[in-house]
């Protein structure tokens, strides 16, 4: 159960008005905001045992080494991975597809095929043209239906020997469609493709096991999970990880330098070069602990519930479009409001204090397939409220008013 | 012939009357809806100033020694915003409109549409505006 008094009062940020108005946070998909426990562990680390890890024999360096190998423990026991070096930290889930990315190009050979869905993010789609341009590889696109729903019939037959990678958002961030990846992965691997699974829009919804699901790859980012921006994970299994060239090279992430070869160290280090973002792997870690303490379960059933009300409050408003009616969706909802345009929504809602996300939300190709300019799109977190669902409709009706 | 910042003094007196932000929406949503429409030719690809989320067309002519400036746009805000500026740039002189500010933009509490993270056009839209003038400033000299 989530007691929301309780729950709210753990975001600081939350309590404040907006043009005179309560700050309503529809924009979680975005950046969800951050407990103060989160910020308690940023702060103590800069007030207490700031110092670089990995190096000194001092005291506040060894301190600062655990709490931030203590963070790589938490995230890889929270999605079951099976060893923590399998956990890269990054700045974020597009730094760790180009990881992966720039990690194929010695892999790839000329007619390979990497197969896409018509529903990813920006992020998704460039580093994978990148990696298609410098080997000669070949990007296919597996198709989505009206319902915002990839076509899986489709995927599968365009599935090949050919086929080197298969690359899917878990949940797509315009829609909020979440992909049956149980079926991608048991389908790319009958190919011997490996599957890259975009996690930004999952993680923070819904548990995901990585070694029951047999996942190759999965990245997230630390700042839609509840923790501090900058921040993020790569996942991959050992062998895999081995197996990618490294991108970038710097300190730490060496075993041996002369002018004529180095050595590389082990995993996780070589995908770790340089100072990381040592306050915001902590908080990262502390972020998974916080949300397992209210339990992603209880987050899940909550999170649901406010998107089936707000579903059906929405459409009550006259010529409301809901983009995205899969099944199984997360706790996002487009839609646009006849032929108003979603900016001139979005400017009204944030004068009644209330933020949302309006335009392709990077995820242009799939508001091209709706032939739409955007969409306005609201995204919840177990911190809001119906009672601000109502207040959001409210101030819809309002706005449609003034711009009709 | 006023001059641009004589325009500008005016809608800011225009805007002193109104008492809340909905009032000043109401009203900029009125002048969106009456802008003077961009000829049907000037909507095209060559003429868009790209916004990740609203469109601006945008074209401008010499008249004489002034820059007529026609624009457009797909969202009504955005348009009306457009007219304030069209109100305040077009039927001008080059030199002056190169030398002009948009400081009244925030005196009408409307400084967030012109932030380059609302990424509607309006700020790449006076930049354009700008250009023009330099570039008819040459020609008429």
């Amino acid at each position: 159960m989530i007691n929301i008094q309780k729950i709210r009062a753990d975001f600081p940020i939350l309590n404040q008005k907006i043009n005179g108005k309560e700050l309503i946070y529809f924009d979680n998909a975005a950046t969800s905001q951050t407990p103060q426990i989160v910020i308690d562990k940023i702060s103590n680390y800069y007030l207490g045992y700031n110092s670089n890890i990995h190096r000194g024999v001092h005291f506040l360096s060894q301190k600062a080494t655990e709490a931030y190998e203590n963070a790589r423990k938490t995230i890889q026991l929270h999605f079951n991975a099976s060893r923590p070096y399998e956990i890269i930290f990054t700045s974020g889930a597009t730094h760790s597809i180009n990881i992966i990315a720039l990690g194929y190009t010695k892999i790839l050979k000329k007619g390979d095929e990497i197969i896409i869905s018509e529903m990813e993010h920006h992020s998704n789609i460039v580093p994978w043209q990148m990696l298609c341009e410098r080997t000669g590889a070949i990007l296919k696109i597996a198709p989505i239906n009206e319902d915002g729903v990839l076509v899986l019939d489709k995927f599968k037959s365009m599935c090949s020997k050919k086929t080197k990678l298969v690359v899917i958002t878990h949940v797509s961030n315009a829609l909020g469609t979440v992909n049956p990846i149980e079926s991608i992965l048991s389908i790319s691997h009958s190919f011997n493709a490996k599957v890259i699974i975009d996690g930004a829009q999952a993680a923070p919804h819904f548990k995901i096991d990585f070694q029951a699901l047999d996942i190759d790859y999965y990245v997230a980012s630390s700042h839609k999970l509840y923790g501090p921006t900058g921040v993020g994970m790569l996942y991959g299994k050992e062998r895999l990880l081995n197996e990618l060239s490294l991108y970038h090279g710097g300190g730490e992430m060496i075993h041996q330098v002369t002018f004529k070869k180095t050595t590389y160290a082990e995993l996780p280090h070589k995908f770790e070069p340089g100072t990381p973002n040592i306050a915001g792997v902590i908080g990262f870690g502390e972020a998974i602990n916080y949300t397992n303490s209210i339990g992603l379960n209880n987050i899940n059933s909550y999170e649901k519930e406010l998107m089936e009300y707000a579903t059906k409050e929405l459409d009550k408003i006259k010529d409301l479009k809901i983009y995205g009616k899969a099944k199984d969706k997360t706790a996002i909802i487009s839609f646009n409001i006849g032929k108003l345009h979603p900016y001139d929504l979005g400017a009204i809602l944030d004068k009644f204090g209330i933020a949302v996300r309006t335009g392709h939300h990077c995820a242009q190709p799939i508001i091209d397939y709706y032939k739409i300019p955007g969409t306005i799109r609201v995204s919840f977190s177990f911190y809001n409220t119906k009672e601000e669902i109502d207040i959001m409709v409210d101030s819809l009706i309002r706005a449609t008013k003034m711009l009709q | 012939m006023k001059t641009i910042s004589e325009i500008q003094q005016e809608i800011i007196e225009e805007f002193n009357i109104f008492s809340d932000w909905t009032q000043r929406y109401e009203y900029i949503i009125e002048l969106g809806k009456s802008l003077t429409l961009i000829n049907k030719k000037y909507k095209i690809d060559n003429y868009l100033i790209s916004g990740c989320q609203s469109k601006v067309w945008l074209n401008a002519e010499l008249v004489g020694n002034k820059i007529i400036y026609t624009a457009d746009s797909d969202a009504i805000i955005t348009k009306g915003i457009i007219a304030i500026l069209l109100r305040v740039f077009s039927n001008q002189h080059p030199s002056n409109i190169i030398d002009a500010n948009t400081d009244f933009i925030d005196v009408l509490g409307l400084k967030e549409h012109l932030s380059p993270t609302r990424a509607n056009g309006l700020s790449s839209m006076i930049k354009q505006i700008k250009m023009y003038a330099i570039a008819f400033r040459t020609k008429l000299a």
